[in-house]
C-alpha cells in the first residue's frame, strides 16, 4: 500500500489522525495533514483504509506500490 | 413513482411521539421510495432534498455546490435562519477559496492533539459538575446542571471567555439558536454578543492569554489581517456551534442510553476507552441532532441519485436519514454501541465538515465515560413519555431531563 495526501484539499478535520495515528499527523501551524509513513505496515492497512474512506476532503489516496 | 410521493411535502417534517430518537417517518419514507425529491419550505418555495448516505456524501464533497446564502435559490428553513444568514457571514457561509483561508486560521486550534491535551481540563470540569450534582437536590434537571454547563465551561476556557460571563453567554447564545425566538430578538442577541466579543478582542490584544481569542487578536487583529468585527463574528460562530450542539448531544445521548439499558450497561464501567469512543460515534450517528440538515445551492447542473439538479436550485442534504441508511449501517434503527459507526455524517461531510469535531469527541467521551461510572444508579425521574423534546430548535434535543440516582 502506498499512501499519498493532498494538503491543499485537506480541511483539518482530524479524522485520519483518529483512525491511524501511526500514519497521519496534523501540522502544528494550521492542523493540515502530515504523512508520517507512506508505506505503512500491513497490520495498519485496515485503519488507513478507514481514514481514506471517511476523509471529508477526499485528500487521502491509496495505491499499490 | 407512487401517488403519495407526487405531492411536495413540507420541510421540516414532524417526528412521531414515542419515537423521539428517530427521523420523521415521512423523511424515512422518502429516503426509501424517492431518495432525491422536492420539498416545500416555510415561505412557499421548493427545494431538492437528498436523503441517502452515498448521495449525501457525494453532494457535500462536490465543488459545484455552494453555501452562498445570498443565492436566491438557497434553502432557508425558517424566517430566523434567513434573517441570521443575511446579517452575519461566517465560515459556514463561505465557499472556497475564501472558506479555505478563513478555516485554516482556526484548524490548528481544534486539531486532535490540542484537544487531547485539553482532556484533563475537561475531565476536571465534568468531575466538578458531577460533584455539584451529587451534592444538590435529588431529583435534578440534568440539562441545567450538567449538559449545558459542560460545553459552556469548555468553550469559554478554549476561547478565553471569562468564566464570570457564562450566564450572559448562555442567555444570548440560547436566543441565537432557538427557532421560536423572534427574528428581531435573535438579531439583537447576535449584536449584543458581537459587541461583547469585540471588547474582549481589545482586552486580549492588550493582555494576551493562552486561548483562541488571544491568538487571533495577536496574529490577525494586530497585523491587520482581520478586523475586530471579523474576529468577533468568528468567535460567535465558535461559541454558538460549540455550545448548544454538545449540550444537546449530552442530554439526548443520556436519554437514549437511559432508555436502552442493555446499551448503557455495556459502557457503564467506563473502563474501556475504545468502547466509550465507539459509543460516542454511534450516538452521534443515531441521534443526528443537527436536524435543520446541511443546506446548499447548485452552482452548476449536477446529477445526484439519477435526478438532474439545475444551477441555482437549492438542496437539503439530510444527514439524519443518511445516518440511518441500511446501505451504510446494517440494522440502522438499532442503537448499538458495539458497531463501528465512524463513517457517519453527523458532523457533515466535505470542506465544511465540523471544525470542532475533535473537541466534541473528547467532551462526549469524557462525559459518557464518567457520568454513568460515577453515578451508576442514574435513572429518569419521570416516565420516558413525559419528556419534552425540541422539534423546533436549530439543534434537536430534550428540553429538560429530570433524573434521580
Amino acid at each position: 500500500m502506498k499512501v499519498t495526501v493532498d494538503q491543499d484539499a485537506c480541511t483539518g478535520s482530524g479524522q485520519c489522525v483518529l483512525s491511524a495515528p501511526e500514519v497521519f499527523d496534523q501540522r502544528d501551524s494550521d492542523g493540515i495533514v502530515v504523512l508520517l509513513n507512506d508505506g505503512p505496515d500491513p497490520r495498519l492497512h485496515e485503519k488507513v483504509r478507514e481514514a481514506a474512506r471517511i476523509c471529508p476532503a477526499l485528500a487521502i489516496t491509496l495505491t499499490r506500490p | 413513482m407512487t401517488d403519495a410521493l407526487q405531492e411536495t411535502p413540507m420541510f421540516p417534517m414532524a417526528r412521531v411521539a414515542g419515537c423521539p430518537f428517530d427521523p420523521p417517518p415521512e423523511l424515512s419514507r422518502r429516503s426509501e421510495q424517492a431518495p432525491v425529491s422536492r420539498v416545500r419550505l416555510w415561505d412557499g418555495s421548493t427545494t431538492w432534498m437528498v436523503t441517502r448516505y452515498a448521495d449525501v456524501r457525494a453532494l457535500l464533497a462536490d465543488p459545484r455546490v455552494s453555501v452562498d446564502v445570498a443565492e436566491p435559490g438557497f434553502p432557508h428553513t425558517n424566517a430566523v435562519s434567513k434573517a441570521r444568514d443575511a446579517q452575519m457571514k461566517t465560515l459556514m457561509q463561505m465557499d472556497a477559496p475564501e472558506h479555505t483561508v478563513h478555516r485554516r486560521r482556526l484548524t490548528a486550534d481544534f486539531m486532535v492533539k490540542k484537544m487531547e491535551a485539553l482532556r484533563p481540563t475537561i475531565q476536571r470540569i465534568v468531575d466538578g459538575l458531577i460533584d455539584d450534582l451529587l451534592a444538590g437536590p435529588n431529583p435534578a434537571d440534568l440539562v441545567e446542571t450538567f449538559a449545558l454547563p459542560v460545553p459552556s465551561l469548555v468553550i469559554c476556557e478554549l476561547l478565553g471567555v471569562p468564566y464570570a460571563d457564562r450566564a450572559f453567554f448562555q442567555r444570548v447564545a440560547g436566543k441565537l439558536v432557538m427557532d421560536e425566538c423572534d427574528p428581531a430578538e435573535a438579531m439583537a442577541a447576535s449584536e449584543e454578543l458581537n459587541g461583547y466579543l469585540e471588547k474582549l478582542v481589545e482586552e486580549k490584544n492588550a493582555e494576551p492569554g493562552d486561548d483562541v481569542l488571544s491568538r487571533l487578536a495577536v496574529e490577525q487583529y494586530r497585523t491587520g489581517a482581520m478586523t475586530r468585527g471579523e474576529i468577533a463574528t468568528m468567535g460567535q460562530l465558535l461559541l454558538v456551534a460549540g455550545h448548544d450542539t454538545t449540550a444537546n448531544m449530552i442530554a439526548l445521548g443520556t436519554t437514549a442510553l437511559l432508555t436502552n439499558p442493555e446499551q448503557l450497561s455495556a459502557i457503564r464501567d467506563g473502563a474501556d476507552p475504545a468502547l466509550v469512543a465507539g459509543a460516542v460515534e454511534e450516538l452521534l450517528r443515531y441521534l443526528s441532532i443537527t436536524h435543520t440538515e446541511a443546506r446548499r445551492v447548485a452552482r452548476d447542473d449536477l446529477v445526484i441519485g439519477g435526478e438532474v439538479i439545475r444551477r441555482g436550485e437549492g438542496i437539503i442534504a439530510v444527514k439524519s436519514t443518511a445516518n440511518r441508511d441500511p446501505a451504510a449501517f446494517p440494522d440502522p434503527d438499532a442503537l448499538d454501541v458495539h458497531r463501528n459507526a465512524r463513517h457517519h455524517v453527523a458532523f457533515g461531510y466535505g470542506a465544511h465538515q465540523c471544525l470542532g469535531q475533535p473537541l466534541a469527541r473528547v467532551e462526549l467521551q469524557v462525559v459518557f465515560g464518567t457520568l454513568f461510572r460515577r453515578v451508576p444508579t442514574l435513572a429518569l425521574a419521570v416516565p420516558p413519555q413525559d419528556l419534552t423534546f425540541k422539534p423546533d430548535a436549530v439543534f434537536y434535543g430534550v428540553r429538560d431531563l429530570p433524573v434521580t440516582w
